[in-house]
């Protein structure tokens, strides 16, 4: 035992910044020499979730809580000898919300974390996720060892349906009954089980942070479900992107076996278990269930009709099982701490909590975890501090390029799957952009349709075309080409879509567009008739004018235009010629005098 | 050195290295896209005379093994520059300001269609989601993450890779 721990974040948010990979060493340097070094231990740990404003690397020192942010290498010692060795505060340094005049609250206190509830991330940035000890030491593998040893395959999946927890990877669907459909058969056939880790929706992370910072929780999880379908073998299919995650999962899976809790007669039952790994190869497709399942049996990651539903013919032509990172690390609670437990967390149509990725334009960017039915007011001006620099809420995207849009007049919307699809948004897999007024609506809905069209398979005509077609229809619109009747034909063309499509990603594509036109139609409009973006985004629509009785005539503008569209000479207003300017907004950015307008 | 006596492109190193992992490999199920991100992995790309080595041993025909090549995005067809710059187009990054990085990028380094330099010494593309979205605007250079992006710091940036 330690007296102290000090948890370095080595998520990707916080490790890529310079001078984070000298901190361990810097941190195990001034311990010793301060003499401490066996009370106090250094952990190279996960994401504690917060990324305040980007200001990482995050240091976290426990028992007591104190969340250090953005720590350099020479304010090591301070905290060594300050923290360590006198027990004070390094208040400069200090998560700024722990610091109440003059004390240091615990970040347990803190409006970012005390209205969380954490589950899924319950050992994230708390563990070393390279220890399988430490999951261990905090009940990890005894859900396993109580289904294995207590409970029945049916008394399982019972338990999971009770809890009413749905899928985490967007569509909601109950995890229990997913299993019991794949339960039939038993030890007669082949079965596998699957894990979604191809967290592909831009802008979500909270996968990544599982896989990186609890591994184990996943592992255990899956071998839960292999034994309540009666499966022998798992897959986990990750994106290529989270080199990281695979790593943490190597070495995680490698423990397991060796502990004995992966591999023949697990706890000396006759259960048996093996876990392989899969690589993703970059295609967002792979996230929907089916191609996930084509992409392992390493062909191109199409789609195929369902039925025959994967619970009957799914990866190889077998019964199996898919369920996402997050919903599986809330397997081992539930077993745990039984179904009531978790039923009574969240609200009765959709139980337990839910991961968020908090990004955008927000004080607070990171991971949340709160209980299902949480306000999205809550979220956005609680625990993530509000939009900063003076700027007003606009919208929240949920649901990534499948969600939809949640204007500032439902922000006191309950967060949960069946009131959020109410609104025209979705749950998704827990991405949660937040924007504020600088943001065009019309370009947003353009932006996820790019990326649709980018990552359409091509499997399917109306996914294939349809999205193609849409996106130029907006294009018209952003270019100041639009017509009214483009916004009905847009409607039509998303209907169409949303019925014939092969897999959700056609299904779902045009819920941004529909979602945005609902609830921003003014601004559309506004763009069609006016040839106006509100929001100064859409390029062709900007002009740009020098005001000649504000320009000092100082020629930083016409020094950082990059096609030399401004002319002028020293001490005289300058100009814009307006057939040259490519409407970059450099000259906005340069002028002390505020004399460039944007139109 | 390159080799004759078994079917291979590029060096002998690089040649027996796939060979040998197709061979450790061979009953894998599905072994077609695992052993492209292999050949991706020794050579840098995947050309047509290594999609061929692969569809002759998994016994398939080479439009399936281009086919699976191409579908996914993490698969090359070209060869890259020596440094490879990847800008985040995710959400979180976009409506922070990515596709002017990007765009900065593409200006001030002149590439090509493919997106390389003329030098060899970068190749711009964009990616979706980096998982870093707390430091949005994030870029990439090789293994290198940059993130919090202005646009100013770009040259500083560039000037550390050769």
């Amino acid at each position: 035992m330690y007296r102290s721990y000090v948890m370095i974040c080595g998520s990707e948010n916080c490790s890529s910044i310079p001078g984070h990979d000298q901190l361990y060493n810097e941190f195990q340097n001034q311990i010793k020499a301060a003499g401490l070094t066996d009370e106090v231990m250094v952990i190279t740990g996960s994401c504690l979730g917060i990324c305040h404003e980007g200001v990482g690397p995050n240091v976290a020192v426990f028992p007591e809580g104190s969340i250090y942010t953005g720590v350099k290498v020479e304010d090591v010692a301070e905290i060594v000898y300050e923290h360590l060795l006198k027990d004070n505060r390094v208040t400069r340094l200090l998560f700024d919300e722990t610091v109440t005049v003059g004390n240091a609250r615990s970040i347990e206190d803190t409006e970012f974390y005390r209205k969380q509830c954490r589950i899924a991330m319950r050992n994230c940035g708390i563990i070393d996720p390279k220890n399988i000890n430490e999951y261990i030491a905090k009940d990890g593998y005894q859900a396993l060892y109580k289904a294995l040893t207590e409970m029945t395959p049916d008394e399982v999946i019972d338990v999971v349906l009770a809890s009413g927890l749905r899928g985490r990877g967007g569509a909601g669907f109950p995890t229990g009954r997913k299993w019991k459909f794949a339960s039939g058969n038993r030890g007669k056939v082949q079965k596998y089980v699957c894990c979604n880790a191809d967290e592909g929706d831009p802008g979500a992370f909270m996968d990544r942070s599982v896989l990186e910072g609890d591994p184990h929780s996943v592992i255990e999880a899956m071998a839960i479900a292999a034994y309540a379908i009666g499966s022998d073998h798992g897959y986990i299919y990750v994106r290529a992107e989270y080199p990281e995650a695979v790593e943490h999962l190597e070495i995680a899976i490698g423990q397991a076996k060796e502990y004995g809790l992966l591999g023949k007669n697990i706890f000396g039952t006759d259960f048996n278990f093996e876990l392989e790994i899969k690589l993703g190869a970059g295609a967002f497709v792979c996230g929907e269930e089916t191609a996930l399942m084509t992409s392992i049996e390493g062909k191109r990651g199409e789609p195929r009709p369902r039925p025959p539903f994967p619970a009957s013919k799914g990866l190889f032509a077998v019964p199996t099982i898919l369920n996402n990172v997050e919903t599986y690390a809330n397997i081992a609670p539930i077993i745990l701490k039984g179904a009531e437990w978790f039923s009574s967390i969240g609200v009765p149509s959709s139980t337990g909590t839910k991961v968020f990725a908090l990004g955008g334009k927000i004080r607070n960017t990171g991971l949340v975890e709160v209980p299902m039915g949480t306000t999205l007011r809550t979220i956005v001006e609680d625990i993530g501090g509000g939009i900063p620099n003076g700027r007003s809420f606009k919208a929240a995207q949920t649901g990534g390029p499948s969600g939809g849009c949640i204007p500032a007049s439902l922000i006191d919307t309950p967060v949960d799957f069946d009131s959020l699809s109410k609104i025209g948004a979705m749950m998704g897999s827990g991405g949660l952009i937040v924007m504020d007024d600088s943001t065009c609506m019309v370009d947003i809905a353009k932006f996820f349709l790019e990326f649709i069209v980018e990552e359409s398979c091509g499997k399917c005509t109306p996914c294939r075309v349809g999205t193609k077609r849409l996106l130029e229809l907006l294009t018209k619109i952003t270019d100041g080409r639009g017509t009214m009747e483009d916004l009905n034909r847009i409607e039509e063309l998303a209907s169409f879509m949303k019925d014939n499509s092969l897999c959700a990603l056609g299904q779902t594509a045009a819920n941004p567009v529909l979602s945005t036109i609902k609830y921003f139609r003014d601004e559309y409009i506004e763009h069609i008739e006016n040839k106006h973006c509100p929001a100064g985004v859409c390029k062709n629509l900007l002009t740009y004018h020098i005001d000649p009785k504000l320009c000092r005539g100082c020629t930083a503008c016409a020094k950082a235009c990059p096609v030399h569209a401004i002319v002028g000479t020293v001490k005289n207003p300058h100009a814009i010629d307006t057939t040259k300017c490519i409407k970059c907004g450099s000259c906005i950015e340069k002028c002390r005098f505020g004399a460039i307008e944007r139109k | 050195m390159s080799c004759t006596n078994f079917p291979c492109y590029g060096t002998l190193e690089q040649g027996t290295e796939l060979m040998n992992w197709l061979e450790a490999n061979k009953d894998m199920p599905g072994i077609v896209l695992p052993a492209l991100q292999k050949a991706q992995e020794i050579y840098g790309y995947v050309p047509r005379p290594v999609q061929q080595i692969i569809a002759d041993f998994a016994h398939k025909p080479l439009s399936e093994v281009y086919g699976v090549a191409t579908f996914y995005s993490q698969f090359n067809l070209e060869p890259k520059g020596r440094n490879q710059i990847s800008v985040c187009l995710g959400t979180a990054c976009y409506i922070k300001g990515s596709g002017k990085i990007l765009q900065m990028l593409q200006e001030k380094l002149n590439v090509n269609e493919s997106g390389v330099t003329e030098d060899g010494r970068f190749s711009v593309d964009s990616c979706r989601c980096l998982g870093c979205c707390g430091m949005a605007p994030v870029m990439k250079v090789n293994d290198d993450v940059y993130g919090n992006l202005s646009g100013e710091e770009l040259d500083a940036i560039l000037a550390k890779y050769e």
